[in-house]
């Protein structure tokens, strides 16, 4: 993935240097237009671009945590949450556990965000939380955990905050603009009218333009990388269905995230605006159609990357997965569902021992399945090598 | 001169490729024993986990007392190991997870223990500790798998041979196999769609 890691690299930078370039003009502009001197605008935008730059690195992902609502939890607040983010930390091989958040929302979203791996976060909106059995919160927190890991939550983070800022400056910067050019300069005193026109128009265009640059900068970075987060989280889970099933619950829910803005939208895992895969193929959405997403996880056939490619391609017929991951050919296998999980914190006692002797027997290669007639819970030890299984609950042979 | 100056800049191109290659497998190398480490700290885990498991059900399994001491028995051979190669020690904590699902399979016929608080919590912590078990398990093999092929596929193979890199083991927990018909548990059918 080192390929997908540069690339997040190349793009942190021209984002950075492109917002510079746009904010240097604007304030050339500005400062041409109100102080006489494009140099005093050029000075002040360049101080301004050099402290946004630093507070997006900064401070970037306690303001988007902030914004979100978002509240820090420990490992005795939720042990559940806490454990699987975890769980995805080891499976990942992640040096430093990220800090683990909820967002009380009753929206069924997430999203990872940070500067670096040794400095992320992973947020969870507290519907979710609800709605997920462990398998599918494992399969979320491993594509949250595969941003991480991808380096690109300091890309969407300084691509957050800067688009952010740049909306807000040059909304200030068009009422100044409309109300000053109105005003004090009517009169033409200073000459050269046609020059300034030309420059009030350029100015006008580039305070029209820079929203929409930063605005197309950003859904061309975040597309791609979601499918990726999905092939790593296959990959660290062993069980892609997890994460599918998971997709389908946030699909089947309208309900829009609070707190999510224009600039935050992109982070999350599915849109928080709107659902579903009607229209979401068009050029400026912000996610890959959830449909498409739960369908490629849903037909791969081992947990590696290359396995992940080969079901993209069947869907998208082109490759996503970047050469030298595909290059391991080392064949990853899929594990099996954890029997009986059910979603939230497990209310009935019953169910949690259930639970946890179920991944115990797993643990020693016994296989599990449901009697396709009564559904009734067999298990089968290593040795058992029958083509089929009599159910001693209703008699139905199960084929194996 | 210009011969020299040719077979010059190719032994330094050499210098540099074995610079580069030998660094890449100390770096390999020192991945391996950090992924080893995290195996190791969540096995260390599931052995202080277990007095606790074992101190709490204790009282409700009074008919139990063989399994237990299955239990007690597997887990501190486990602990007896920790300074074994991998493949004693998956040995030894397949044998002790077998002993634990024993264990657990027959909790379900002690109602009063289930509604117990402190093993409730317990459960929770199991359940997480023999995943992030199963976890680092898994990032354990994968990255000896590709240190294992530096060592030998070529070129590195030559330099692995010259700096003494020797191949790690992989961590394989086999349980012991064991003759039985099907287990089958009387449960309702899993909901769905909840």
């Amino acid at each position: 993935m080192w390929e997908q890691i540069r690339d997040n690299q190349v793009r942190s930078a021209i984002l950075v240097t492109f917002m510079g370039i746009v904010l240097l003009l604007v304030g050339a502009v500005i400062g041409y237009y109100f102080l006489g001197d494009p140099i005093a605008g050029l000075v002040i935008a360049a101080l301004v671009w050099g402290v946004m730059n630093l507070i997006a690195l900064f401070q970037g992902d306690s303001i988007i945590l902030g914004m979100s609502g978002a509240h820090k939890v420990g490992p005795d607040d939720h042990p559940r949450l806490y454990n699987v983010v975890e769980e995805m930390k080891i499976a990942s091989g992640l040096q430093k556990m990220p800090d683990v958040y909820i967002i009380d929302d009753p929206a069924l979203n997430a999203f990872s965000t940070g500067r670096s791996p040794d400095h992320a976060s992973v947020a969870i909106t507290s519907g979710l939380l609800d709605k997920l059995n462990r398998d599918e919160l494992q399969g979320v927190i491993g594509h949250e955990i595969g941003h991480v890991n991808n380096r690109d939550i300091r890309l969407m983070m300084l691509a957050s905050i800067l688009l952010g800022s740049i909306v807000i400056l040059s909304w200030y910067a068009t009422r100044i603009m409309f109300f000053g050019g109105m005003g004090g300069r009517r009169g033409g005193s200073s000459g050269g009218g046609a020059a300034q026109l030309i420059i009030l128009v350029v100015g006008l265009l580039l305070l029209i333009l820079a929203p929409i640059f930063a605005q197309l900068i950003y859904f061309a970075v975040s597309r791609r990388r979601e499918y990726l987060a999905d092939a790593s989280s296959a990959l660290y889970t062993r069980y892609p269905d997890g994460l599918a099933s998971a997709l389908e619950k946030l699909k089947d829910n309208d309900t829009k995230v609070q707190t999510a803005n224009k600039a935050t939208a992109p982070m999350y895992i599915s849109n928080p605006f709107y659902k579903g895969g009607s229209a979401g193929n068009d050029l400026f959405a912000t996610h890959p159609p959830l449909d498409d997403r739960i369908h490629i996880l849903h037909a791969m056939s081992g947990a590696s990357y290359a396995d992940y490619d080969k079901s993209y391609k069947e869907v998208e017929k082109e490759s996503v997965i970047p050469a030298s991951a595909l290059k391991e050919t080392a064949a990853v296998g899929l594990r099996e569902a954890t029997p009986g999980a059910q979603a939230g914190e497990l209310q009935d006692q019953l169910d949690r021992t259930r639970q946890t002797s179920d991944m115990l027997w797993r643990m020693n290669n016994y296989r599990s399945l449901n009697c396709s007639n009564c559904g009734t819970l067999l298990r089968l030890p290593p040795s058992y090598n029958q083509p089929s299984v009599r159910c001693p609950h209703c008699g139905f042979e199960n084929q194996l | 001169m210009i011969f020299g100056i040719i077979i010059l800049a190719i032994v330094v191109i050499l210098i540099f490729v074995f610079i580069g290659i030998y660094n890449g497998l100390v770096g390999a190398r020192n991945g391996v024993k950090n992924a080893w480490a995290q195996i190791d700290v969540q096995l260390k885990r599931r052995h202080d986990l277990i007095p606790n498991l074992v101190e709490t059900v204790k009282g409700y399994m009074e008919h139990e007392r063989g399994t237990l001491e299955a239990v007690t028995s597997a887990r501190n051979l486990a602990q007896s190991m920790s300074n074994a190669g991998p493949a004693d020690r998956a040995k030894a904590e397949g044998d002790l997870g077998s002993a634990l699902s024993r264990l657990l399979a027959v909790v379900e016929n002690y109602p009063n223990l289930k509604a117990n608080e402190n093993f409730l919590a317990l459960q929770e912590e199991l359940t997480s500790t023999e995943n992030k078990i199963s976890f680092s398990r898994q990032f354990y093999n994968d990255i000896v798998l590709k240190y294992n092929n530096m060592i030998q596929m070529f070129p590195s193979n030559v330099i692995a041979g010259m700096g003494g890199f020797q191949p790690s083991e992989f961590f394989e927990v086999k349980a012991t196999e064991e003759r039985e018909a099907p287990k089958v548990s009387f449960s309702a059918p899993p909901k769905t769609g909840s």
